[in-house]
């Protein structure tokens, strides 16, 4: 089933040396090709990564702290621009179009972020915050078409029976759990291609970090997500992928069975065996 | 026993503080009591007399408080277009940038001019302007008071309102730009509801401290009597007849115009108190 893929995609795949064990993708819903960030000059954050994600699936990005995860997820909603400090080169095809020459509203519209800790926007009310990226794109909806949007991102992330009479409230007196359920059904109310997800349970207790991998686990059917995580058994648990990361360079991507049961990679297998990182 | 010690002791400082503040107001009050008790409070407060002479000597405050009242909102006025802008300049465009610095430090040394400055500079070169352009004969008035209030009270506004800007959270602008948002959009949205209230304290402080400037509004008010109505017309602010007067008053007159002082301390009480009370609301 893995020899589907494009042309062009293998040739990226064979040229590329950090991925010793390149993970071929059949629907690849995120490409990225020769993608380099620096945070200062002549010093790469991230070297060269290739890899292609899985459309509908879940893809972890692990590795210990400092070696790049996040960086290589916020490059792929352009979050880097906002610091001009930040550099980066290469390709990331977002279906086949380059978001590195695309306008940078409308990717981070088709590319929804959960950030490390709840933020929803304090002066908004749960409902406005659903509807945020909305507004914040000037976009005006009919009023029928705004509930029913609102009910259905707030059903999707399991909220929606939580708040459903509280809907006018501002959102600060939710618990951090259901925050980070509500930046969620922010991000997913604007129906992004993709959902990057930042450490999203970092800041969570153990219980709401378990809702939020059980809803990550019935979101994927509509969208396809990367999740960038320290934790190795939550990476193990919910992704169908795994990427891991070393040093800025991808070491590892295989399916994330293969990795944990066989990983091809030494240094790889002494971070899941907790030798360091 | 040292923690007691320390506990007594700023204890006292605060005590004392309050003594002082409480003895100011009863001084003021006491001092006031002649002109109250001639006039009363409230046809005091409603009256635009202002006459010295021995035989028929009657005193009133109205024009004074309107004057104080149609210069500092009018400075308010002209200053929010420039405070603003140079507070979203230094506080979230370019915030932490060189350009920042400079500009921020510049508006900073507009606060520390002394007001006798602004008022040289209003009478030697914002006047004639006034003049030339034909807007006012004379070139003293509320408008031209207003104009080098304005100034003054631009520092005070735009880098209290910078800090404000500045203390968003990243988290939240992220939040925003990764919806897809333009920086006007996250600007306005999220940045502004948020630092909200900070701004409007420090326009009210702003406020607070055209309403009581004296020297310069001095200089360039035109220092009548009358009840000032246009912006070309002169009169007094209450600080500003206060300076103006002090010097060759007594009995009635003296009492008249600490009545006025008395006056100004609660009106500046009262305008401080209700920025509190809104940015309460702002904060629920």
């Amino acid at each position: 089933m893995e020899n589907t893929v494009n042309n062009n995609m293998i040739d990226t795949l064979i040229t590329s040396n950090n991925v010793r064990t390149p993970l071929i993708v059949e629907d690849a819903i995120l490409t990225f090709k020769d993608v380099c960030v620096s945070y200062a000059p002549g010093k790469n954050a991230i070297e060269s990564v290739n890899a292609a994600v899985e459309k509908g699936k879940i893809t972890a990005i692990m590795g210990p702290s400092g070696c790049g995860k996040s960086t290589l997820l916020r490059a792929v909603n352009r979050m880097h621009e906002l610091y001009d400090y930040i550099k980066v080169t290469g390709e990331i095809l977002l279906n086949d179009q380059d978001v590195l020459k695309m306008n940078a509203m409308e990717v981070r519209r088709n590319a929804g972020m959960v950030f490390q800790r709840p933020n929803p926007f304090p002066n908004m009310s749960i409902f406005d915050n659903v509807l945020a990226g909305y507004s914040l794109n000037g976009i005006k909806l009919p009023k029928a078409e705004r509930e029913a949007l609102v009910e259905q991102s707030l059903r999707n992330v399991v909220l929606w029976d939580e708040v459903k009479d509280l809907l006018n409230k501002k959102g600060s007196f939710l618990s951090g759990g259901q925050q980070q359920r509500l930046c969620i059904a922010r991000a997913i109310a604007l129906k992004p291609e993709v959902l990057l997800m930042d450490e999203p349970t970092s800041a969570l207790d153990p219980i709401a970090t378990n809702h939020i991998e059980e809803l990550l686990l019935t979101l994927k059917k509509e969208f396809s997500i990367v999740i960038v995580t320290h934790n190795m058994s939550q990476a193990a648990r919910i992704s169908d992928n795994s990427m891991f990361m070393y040093m800025g360079e991808l070491i590892e991507y295989d399916r994330t069975n293969t990795m944990f049961t066989n990983p091809a990679c030494q240094k790889t297998e002494e971070y899941l065996t907790g030798r360091f990182g | 026993m040292k923690d007691l010690l320390f506990k007594k002791a700023l204890f006292t400082a605060s005590l004392l503080l309050l003594l002082i503040g409480a003895g100011m107001v009863y001084t003021l009050f006491d001092g006031a009591l002649p002109a109250f008790d001639a006039f009363g409070f409230f046809k005091f407060i409603g009256s635009t007399a202002w006459d010295p002479h021995p035989d028929r000597e009657a005193y009133g405050a109205l024009p004074f408080i309107v004057g104080t009242l149609f210069t500092a909102f009018l400075a308010l006025l002209i200053a929010i277009p420039f405070a603003l802008p140079v507070a979203l300049f230094t506080g979230v465009y370019y915030r932490g940038t060189k350009a920042a610095h400079i500009i921020g430090a510049i508006v900073d040394l507009l606060a520390g001019i002394p007001s006798i400055v602004y008022g040289l500079w209003g009478f030697y070169t914002l006047r004639p302007w006034i003049i030339e352009s034909g807007f006012s004969t004379g070139g003293f008035g509320i408008f031209t008071s207003a104009v080098v209030l304005a100034i003054m009270i631009i520092p005070y506004a735009s880098s209290l309102s910078a800090e404000f800007l500045s203390m968003v959270p990243n988290d939240l602008k992220e939040g925003a730009y990764s919806l897809g948002a333009t920086r006007l959009d996250m600007i306005q949205q999220v940045v502004f509801p948020f630092a909200g209230s900070g701004i409007f304290a420090s326009f009210i402080l702003a406020l607070g401290r055209a309403l009581g400037e004296t020297m310069a509004v001095t200089m360039l008010i035109g220092n009548t009597n009358n009840l000032p109505l246009s912006l070309t017309a002169t009169g007094n602010t209450m600080a500003s007849v206060i300076a103006n007067q002090f010097g060759e008053a007594d009995g009635l007159k003296l009492s008249a115009l600490i009545a006025i002082a008395f006056l100004l301390f609660i009106l500046t009480a009262l305008i401080n108190l209700a920025g509190k009370f809104i940015i309460k609301r702002f904060n629920q």
